[in-house]
């Protein structure tokens, strides 16, 4: 049996189908158990009170009228949490952000949480705490925090990766730079040089299930947590070592999650609420408001970015340059250097350079959201091209098409490309009968491409067989968008049994090894590569209870479409044996067949994307409609065809709000003035058009069928493509997001004034 | 705190509980009936994830007072599916893959009767207003509206045989 990853180039029989998922009647009857819906016997109620200033320092808290308060069982604040960070910057980082230690770095800081025996007793204990702030001056702008004299939020922050490493702490945590060539000479060699800036506000995952969590800690150290996160090893790991507690007796179970888009790949209430309860000795649940969920939870950054490219008349990129500087809240770790790594990456350059800036400010401390730094990055490198090539009087898609990464091409951001989808995407969009389609009066089309790294991971998967010859499948990534379908698919297929045999499941902590957290469009990949591995384990087992049956040597046994056979005419003569006719005599041949596999996983796929937009721009009131949609991406192998595509459609839907609509929106006061879904408008079905898609299936050579991520990439060309067809349709170029009415009508006014 | 006492039909079902004058009818459905398919996804009316009906009209039940259901028939998620049998949107959500997360679709399958209870031959543009009252972040839409419109003409079929 071939062990290796090279994709199959077998077909495959329910790999590819799109059967109902396994979760689905939960799901459509209300039973599905999300985060908030848990409840335990004697559950007290948490809440947090947060800070009301952008930037202050904490002299004092009071906590003492809320402690009396009847129905208040526990209060805590920053001295209930001692540092155990031991040295760990990151933890440091986390532990700060889950309750202010000395400083509030933004509005919406933890400083103090209560567990009382109801909501309303919860509210008013939390108005009877005084804190006593000096407020500071803040700063939210990323160009802003990074002027000399700007507010300085951490004292230990001095710019690393400049040379000389600089004296006085400042907001700029690292600079990056990414590269290859020499920029200065490829610009010389240039006919033609455009150089734009840009900027992009912050946006939040909007996931429509707010942070919720129940914990439960004992004075014993035992504790168990449900939470809907994207990642409950994490949050048992990360929460164990804040709160001082052994890693293994702490039991995190994953509940259904309603959305996370990366917004729920780290911890913000999950620690305080099992401090909480290990200070009232009784289950807490906190839930998350939405304007909690807005100031307090980890939105995407703010970015602000120069890129300049040359080329020559023929077309040919001659170099490439970009700044990249990013705000990430109130403490380091923006995706400013995915923004670099990934802003040029479907080019083929001779000369390219990125340099990237983190910058802190006084915001909540951003998180990762589906592709992080990437969008932002392709809106400003695509809306360059498309400028460059309407200067050059080339069409954009063959000006791409011309400078298009391929197999052999050397990363902007250093690896070479294996067999990549990118030119396949640019080459499907150009036949697409949308592409040639015509536009009505104030349309435009776009176009852009996009790219993401995708990621693998630690991950661990358990196969077990049971009696009747049925299948269970432990999986420990919790399922955002129909995984578990897949997993079962994937089993299935392995094992040669129907797909509504196996039931997949996402298994707590305690049962299963270490899994990193579903992020980085890495669960089908990684998680699908374990579940083959575990499925080809439990085969090499039931083989060898076939052989055992038969009296014959193992490797004298075969597996074929769920059945043991005899190899071959010398092992000998048997009617196959079906999994279900070897699991039924397990007891009297061994015990207990399962399969494992744990592993790091290697191969992930880079995956690229094409999308084209048509859209309608208002040019009295600046309002931009959304006519048309496509999106065009390599999925290596689309396992459930559905989910694939729902993906791709997600992703873009999430591009439109970010482009056109969505934005945090400070006061001078640093405070967040839209934090509900009423002022931060993310897109509703009337807004939309259907989105079409194309699934492209280039095998990614990492994966036993193929198998690229798919979650991530789909949201990194829409703010671009939808940028170039919006400035097609206004005739007039857009260079800051959201393209909002004002902004649009605005830049309108000033071609017509002529500046 | 004053307590109220409220009598209601829900799922078709008398219902009788006592809440606090200022609790929400998100709050007693779900913390203290048990009734869970309706969630909290903003609590002002935007995302429409808590969606029921009050007396067959589509509401957030996170703008309803506990108190306010008193003498009112409710519908939710929970009472959908009649036995065995689900709701042929439901079924059609499932076909159609219009779910990823599923957090809203307790919402939508809600929005989406009511709305093909009220029109059951919408235009697309028709279903897409008619669910604008509720936020998915998953999806982009193009599943839900499909399975919607399928639901709508299978629906109108079945009614012309029957």
């Amino acid at each position: 049996m071939p062990l290796d990853n090279a994709p199959d180039k077998r077909k495959f029989d329910v790999v590819g189908t799109r059967p109902l998922r396994p979760d689905g009647i939960d799901k459509v009857t209300g039973r599905a158990k999300f985060g908030a819906d848990a409840v335990a016997p004697g559950m007290l109620v948490g809440r947090v009170l947060r800070s009301p200033h952008a930037h202050a320092k904490i002299r004092k808290i009071d906590t003492s009228k809320a402690e009396k308060l009847a129905g208040v069982k526990a209060v805590i604040t920053r001295d209930d949490l001692p540092d155990h960070t031991k040295g760990d910057a990151g933890l440091r980082d986390i532990w700060i952000n889950i309750m202010a230690r000395d400083k509030a770095l933004y509005e919406g800081h933890a400083v103090a949480a209560v567990a009382a025996v109801d909501a309303a007793t919860a509210r008013k204990a939390l108005k009877l705490i005084k804190v006593d702030y000096e407020v500071l001056p803040h700063v939210t702008d990323v160009d802003e925090a990074m002027k000399p004299g700007a507010p300085v939020l951490h004292s230990h922050i001095f710019t690393d990766g400049v040379e000389p490493k600089p004296k006085k702490p400042s907001n700029v945590v690292r600079r990056y730079e990414f590269g290859h060539g020499d920029v200065e000479a490829g610009f010389k060699q240039a006919d033609l040089i455009v150089e734009r800036t840009f900027k992009t506000e912050a946006t939040h995952q909007g996931y429509i299930e707010p942070h919720a969590c129940l914990a439960n800690v004992g004075p014993d150290g035992q504790g168990e947590l449900w939470v809907c996160t994207q990642g409950h090893f994490m949050v048992r790991d990360t929460c164990a070592r804040l709160l001082g507690m052994d890693i293994s007796k702490l039991r995190v179970t994953a509940s259904e999650i309603g959305g996370g888009f990366g917004g729920k790949t780290t911890v913000f209430i999950e620690p305080v609420a099992l401090a909480l309860s290990r200070k009232a000795n009784r289950p807490v649940k906190v839930v998350m408001t939405r304007e909690e969920v807005f100031k307090a939870s980890g939105p995407t950054s703010s970015t602000s970015i120069d890129i300049k490219v040359g080329v020559k008349k023929d077309g040919r990129i001659t170099a490439a340059e970009g700044t990249f500087r990013y705000q990430g809240g109130a403490f380091p770790g923006s995706p400013a250097e995915f923004g670099a790594m990934t802003s040029f990456a479907c080019y083929d350059l001779e000369n390219v350079k990125t340099v990237a800036y983190d910058v802190v400010t006084n915001r909540p401390k951003q998180a990762a959201y589906r592709a992080p730094g990437a969008p932002m990055a392709a809106f400003a490198v695509e809306s360059v091209m498309e400028e460059i090539a309407n200067k050059l009087g080339m069409a954009p898609i063959d000006f791409r098409i011309k400078n298009a990464a391929r197999e052999g091409t050397k990363s902007s951001y250093g690896p070479t490309f294996g067999p990549i989808g990118l030119l396949a995407t640019l080459q499907e969009a150009k036949k697409h009968p949308h592409f040639t389609a015509p536009l009505g009066k104030n349309q435009g089309r776009g176009m852009a491409c996009g790219f993401w790294f995708n990621f693998g991971g630690q991950t661990c998967v358990t196969l077990n067989v049971t009696v009747d010859g049925t299948v269970t499948l432990s999986v420990g990534t919790p399922d955002i968008g129909g995984s578990r379908a897949s997993m079962c698919l994937m089993a299935a297929e392995e094992l040669g049994i129907p797909y509504d045999k196996v039931r997949a499941i996402v298994a707590d902590t305690s049962s299963l090894g270490y899994n990193d957290v579903t992020d980085g469009s890495r669960v089908t990949f990684s998680t699908g590569m374990a579940t083959i591995h575990a499925a080809r384990a439990a085969i090499k087992k039931l083989c060898a209870r076939a052989a055992q049956i038969w009296g014959i040597p193992e490797d004298a046994v075969t597996w074929e479409k769920g059945y043991a056979k005899p190899a071959g005419p010398n092992a000998g003569d048997f009617p196959p044996l079906s999994l279900a006719d070897i699991a039924a005599q397990a007891g009297a041949t061994g015990g207990p067949i399962a399969g494992h596999h744990e592993y790091s996983a290697d191969g992930a796929g880079v995956s690229f994307a094409t999308h084209i937009v048509d859209s309608e721009v208002d040019p009295e009131t600046g309002f931009t409609r959304i006519v048309r949609y496509t999106v065009l991406q390599d999925a290596g192998k689309a396992v459930h065809p559905a989910y694939v595509e729902g993906q791709f459609q997600g992703g873009a839907a999430q591009g439109i709000g970010w482009a056109l609509n969505e934005e945090y929106i400070y006061g001078k006061d640093g405070r967040l003035q839209n934090a509900g879904f009423l002022d931060y408008r993310i897109p509703v079905c009337s807004d939309l058009p259907m989105i079409d898609t194309v699934i492209l299936e280039i095998p990614n050579p990492g994966h036993p069928y193929g198998v690229r991520g798919v979650g991530e990439t789909s949201i990194v060309p829409p703010l671009a493509a939808i940028a170039n067809s919006v400035s097609a349709a206004a005739g007039v170029r857009l260079t800051s997001l959201p393209m909002s009415p004002p902004r649009i009508l605005a830049a309108l006014e000033a071609q017509a004034k002529g500046k | 705190m004053s307590s109220v006492k409220v009598k209601t039909k829900i799922n078709g079902d008398v219902v009788e509980y006592v809440c606090d004058a200022e609790e929400t009818l998100l709050d007693v459905l779900r913390n203290r009936l048990g009734l869970t398919g309706a969630k909290e996804g903003c609590s002002t009316g935007d995302c429409g994830a808590c969606s029921i009906t009050l007396d067959g009209r589509l509401t957030c039940s996170c703008l309803v007072l506990g108190a306010e259901a008193d003498g009112h028939e409710i519908g939710t998620i929970e009472g959908m599916a009649k036995g065995e049998e689900l709701h042929p949107l439901q079924q059609k959500f499932l076909d159609h893959a219009a779910l990823q997360c599923g957090i809203c679709t307790p919402g939508f399958l809600i929005a989406a009767k009511a709305l093909l209870d009220k029109n059951p031959n919408p235009t697309e543009t028709e279903v897409r207003f008619g669910l604008a009252g509720n936020l998915c972040r998953c999806t982009g839409y193009d599943k839900i509206v499909r399975a919607v419109l399928d639901t709508a003409q299978d629906m109108r079929k079945t009614k012309r045989r029957a």
